[in-house]
């Protein structure tokens, strides 16, 4: 009897941990790439001091005047229009990727969950962790992101990608030759920050500190 | 000073602090559009994120708790004591620092409102606060926020309303008044938070609730906030083809709200651990409470799994070994919540009764009887003749309670269909009882905002561009004097009300004098007991009350009147009458006049409650 209640739901944990925790990985690591380079260009967010008003972190949709690129990867549009730099390569100030990582460790135990070895555990023990981690991976997302689809069409729909389409958000494959426009099937609708509000930093917060040790008194 | 650029409403809560706004230069008669302030507060040490909604928590941390420099607002580089979400989440590890209700502690009469008490429980080296100071703090910050983002338009140049559940005594609605006059915000009125609901929903209905309401209905509105329950009744009649609308009739002060739901919850499920041999520690029930209110809103709807589980990972690194596993099922929620704190009743149960408690209590005075459904039959019972008074309304004489036909509800544990539904069940079984017609629920309320959406649409409203609705004072007003009988040894002398405050007074008005004068000795405090009915609406000033039944007339914290020596030598008995006014912003005034000359003085609410025993017994 017992047996039985447990063998049930331990497949089907199997299933949805395994997939459960393979989608917010996978997402998580997308993100934690878009906002390093979301952040490329900016610099360390600052507190305001007390005169200034806190601008909103506003994201706007046109894309800075800079050479395009067309050939990297799609990657979301910086938080703020900064003027044209003639830079090539952007480097990736840290803080804002620190600052993500400390928001999922807070609110979904993501380090923990990553560095823990799996192996040893049970998938229902794994399934049971995986609801505290994607639990609290969509809380950060949605609290702190606005995620919309770049192509609202059903996934597996055919569609025609006019000539001079952006190549930044739609990726072609498979059987690429001749001019667009082209047709294809949407194999993935892809997404698309459209606005940030992650925090702001205190000036002199250490934002490698993703949890403080906690010592109980 | 140029006019004002915004009407801003504001939702002083038990655990969350929303402000509104609408900009006066937008409007169009009834519509308005309205927006929400992002708080900018400390979400994490070192972290400030913008939230909607402010917690209504402060947190005392010791010097050494945090680095230094992680304490910052925008506006302030070292805050004394940190204020909203980040204060939540502290306390909820160290609650001895933690500031929690203070807004229920704001409207207890069994204690010192302006001493510093909280938090109650804390060794002595944790500073304390006072309910008045807390609520001042919350007020500042979201001040600060508004002239934040504002910088051309500072709060306090703006128009203004805070709100107040409709059950605050005036001394707690004094005490509102204050905290905002303290950081400035002299100009701040107050409004009844299910007036505010309602407010909301007219507004949201752009012009449109003229056709969903009709002369001759009465809409209930149901405000079930974190802490309290707030109960009120809204008569709509028709005045030269308009309609108008009169709130009729408040409830009492019910500390009971959707934090009491989520802790059931977490005591359910507490208690089946256990069954399975399970200790929780402190932290983890804390955590199971917090797990449970987002349970609670996937369980409670129409089409709910059956079950939700229910984790509570160690505290230590190691996510996957030490978590605590359960699961929360349908039918225990539904036991807990709807049938505990909604059962199906009959209409003449009465809520158990509250003992009374001693004066000098340190807890809040949580209501007892957590069926929400036993106190609105109370209430509709009580407030059987609340619209006696009014035209269009004829009271049928077999009517056992009052019979809304509307229900407005707010707060959000009604985002919840099966809550709502049993919450009309159970109301419209009474009324079918009754021989009445059903009441319908009135839609598109916005449960979590409307309080403070309500508030910034009342401030321009009040500018006369759009209906409001009548009330004044949801009380009558009363001081104990002894009865003029012989005195019979061994017993009190026994005691009348005396009437200075008629219900329904309006907002700006002065009552006339009673005619009955008191001798107050110049120089020293003289202490009366003070009454308040939510039912007697005939009394007008001077009735005297030699009996009244219990439930009539409820006791307040005593008043007391000192009258300084500058006209007057001290020991000198000066007869005087006492006047009641209802200032603009909405507070009750009560004045000792002269008999000859005219010379004022105010009269203080609640003086130390409960300290001197001696002084209750003095008139």
């Amino acid at each position: 009897m017992q047996i039985d209640l447990n063998l049930i739901p331990t497949t089907l944990d199997v299933v949805h941990a395994g997939l459960a925790a393979l989608a917010a990985l996978l997402l998580l690591l997308c993100l934690l790439l878009a906002m390093i380079n979301v952040y490329a260009v900016s610099r360390r967010p600052k507190v305001v001091t007390a005169t200034t008003p806190a601008p909103k972190a506003e994201s706007r949709r046109e894309a800075p005047s800079a050479p395009p690129k067309p050939a990297e990867p799609p990657r979301p549009q910086p938080a703020r229009v900064e003027p044209p730099k003639t830079v090539v390569v952007r480097e990736a100030t840290p803080d804002a990727a620190l600052q993500l990582l400390g928001l999922l460790q807070q609110e979904a135990r993501f380090v923990d969950f990553v560095q823990e070895n799996i192996a040893g555990h049970t998938d229902a023990d794994i399934g049971a962790a995986v609801r505290v981690v994607h639990d609290g991976c969509r809380k950060v997302l949605k609290q702190f992101f606005e995620l919309e689809p770049v192509r609202t069409e059903n996934e597996g729909s055919r569609l025609t990608l006019p000539k001079g389409f952006d190549a930044g958000s739609v990726r072609v494959s498979g059987n690429i030759v001749g001019e667009p426009p082209f047709t294809g099937s949407l194999i993935h609708k892809g997404w698309r920050a459209s606005k940030i509000h992650l925090p702001k930093l205190a000036e002199g917060h250490d934002a490698s500190i993703l949890a403080p040790a906690e010592v109980e008194l | 000073m140029s006019e004002p650029r915004y009407s801003v409403g504001i939702d002083l809560g038990t655990t969350n602090s929303v402000v509104s706004y609408v900009d006066l230069n937008e409007v169009d008669g009834e519509h308005a559009p309205l927006d929400v302030l992002d708080i900018p507060q400390l979400t994490a040490p070192g972290v400030i994120g913008e939230q909607k909604q402010l917690p209504s928590f402060m947190y005392q941390a010791h010097e050494a708790e945090l680095a230094k420099g992680d304490i910052v607002l925008p506006w302030d580089d070292a805050p004394d004591a940190i204020v909203g979400e980040l204060a939540r989440q502290l306390g909820g590890k160290t609650p001895i620092r933690l500031v929690a209700s203070a807004k229920s502690w704001l409207s207890h009469a069994g204690v010192d409102r302006r001493s510093a008490l909280l938090p109650p429980q804390s060794p002595e080296e944790v500073p304390r606060v006072s309910p008045l100071e807390a609520s001042t703090a919350y007020l500042q910050h979201l001040r600060d926020a508004w002239d934040l983002q504002f910088p051309e338009d500072a709060l306090e140049y703006q128009d203004l309303v805070i709100t107040v559940p409709a059950s605050f005594d005036p001394a707690a609605r004094e005490l509102t008044v204050e905290a905002a006059k303290t950081i400035g915000l002299r100009q701040a009125v107050l409004l009844e938070e299910p007036q505010s609901a309602l407010y909301s929903w007219i507004q949201a209905s752009e012009g449109g609730w003229r056709e969903q309401v009709q002369p001759g209905e009465i809409i209930l509105v149901v405000d079930v906030g974190g802490g309290t329950t707030d109960l009120s009744l809204i008569a709509v009649t028709e005045e030269e083809g308009n309609l108008v609308l009169n709130r009729v009739a408040i409830g009492d002060h019910i500390l009971l709200g959707g934090d009491n739901m989520d802790l059931a919850l977490a005591y359910v499920l507490r208690a089946k651990l256990q069954a399975e041999g399970k200790r929780l520690e402190p932290w983890q029930l804390q955590a199971l409470t917090h797990a449970c209110r987002d349970a609670k809103e996937n369980l409670l709807t129409e089409d709910a799994p059956a079950e939700v589980a229910i984790v509570v990972p160690s505290r230590g690194s190691s996510l996957i070994g030490g978590a605590l596993r359960t699961s929360l099922t349908r039918e225990e929620v539904n036991r807990a919540l709807v049938d505990g704190f909604f059962p199906k009743v009959e209409l003449t149960e009465k809520p158990v009764a509250q003992a009374r408690t001693g004066l000098a209590t340190l807890g809040l005075p949580y209501a007892q009887d957590a069926r929400i459904t036993v106190h609105l039959a109370a209430f509709l019972n009580r407030q059987v003749g609340a619209t006696g008074e009014l035209a269009g309304f004829s009271p049928t004489t077999s009517a056992r309670f009052l019979h809304p036909s509307a229900v407005l509800l707010n707060g959000g544990v009604f985002k919840s269909d099966v809550l709502t539904h049993r919450l009309l069940e159970v109301l419209n079984h009474w009324l079918k009882d009754d021989g009445a017609p059903a009441a319908r629920l009135l839609e598109g309320a916005d449960l979590d905002l409307a309080v403070s959406r309500g508030a910034a649409f009342y401030g321009y409203v009040r500018k006369g561009r759009g209906v409001r609705i009548r009330g004044g004072t949801a009380a009558a007003y009363y001081v104990g004097v002894e009865s003029t009988l012989p005195a019979v040894p061994g017993f009190a002398p026994p005691l009348e009300a005396l009437c200075i405050a008629p219900f329904g007074m309006e907002e700006g008005t002065e009552a006339e004098l009673p005619p009955y004068e008191f001798g107050v000795v110049v120089g020293e405090p003289v202490h009366f007991r003070f009454f308040a009915s939510t039912v007697r609406r005939e009394d007008a000033v001077g009735a005297r009350l030699d009996w009244w039944s219990e439930d009539e007339l409820v006791e307040l914290p005593e008043i007391e009147i000192t009258l300084s020596a500058d006209q007057h030598r001290p020991g000198d008995i000066v007869p005087v009458q006492l006047a009641a006014r209802v200032t603009e912003v909405g507070t009750l005034q009560l004045e000792a006049v002269a008999k000859d000359g005219g010379q004022r003085w105010k009269v203080e609410f609640d003086v130390r409650a409960g300290e001197d025993a001696d002084a209750a017994a003095t008139v």
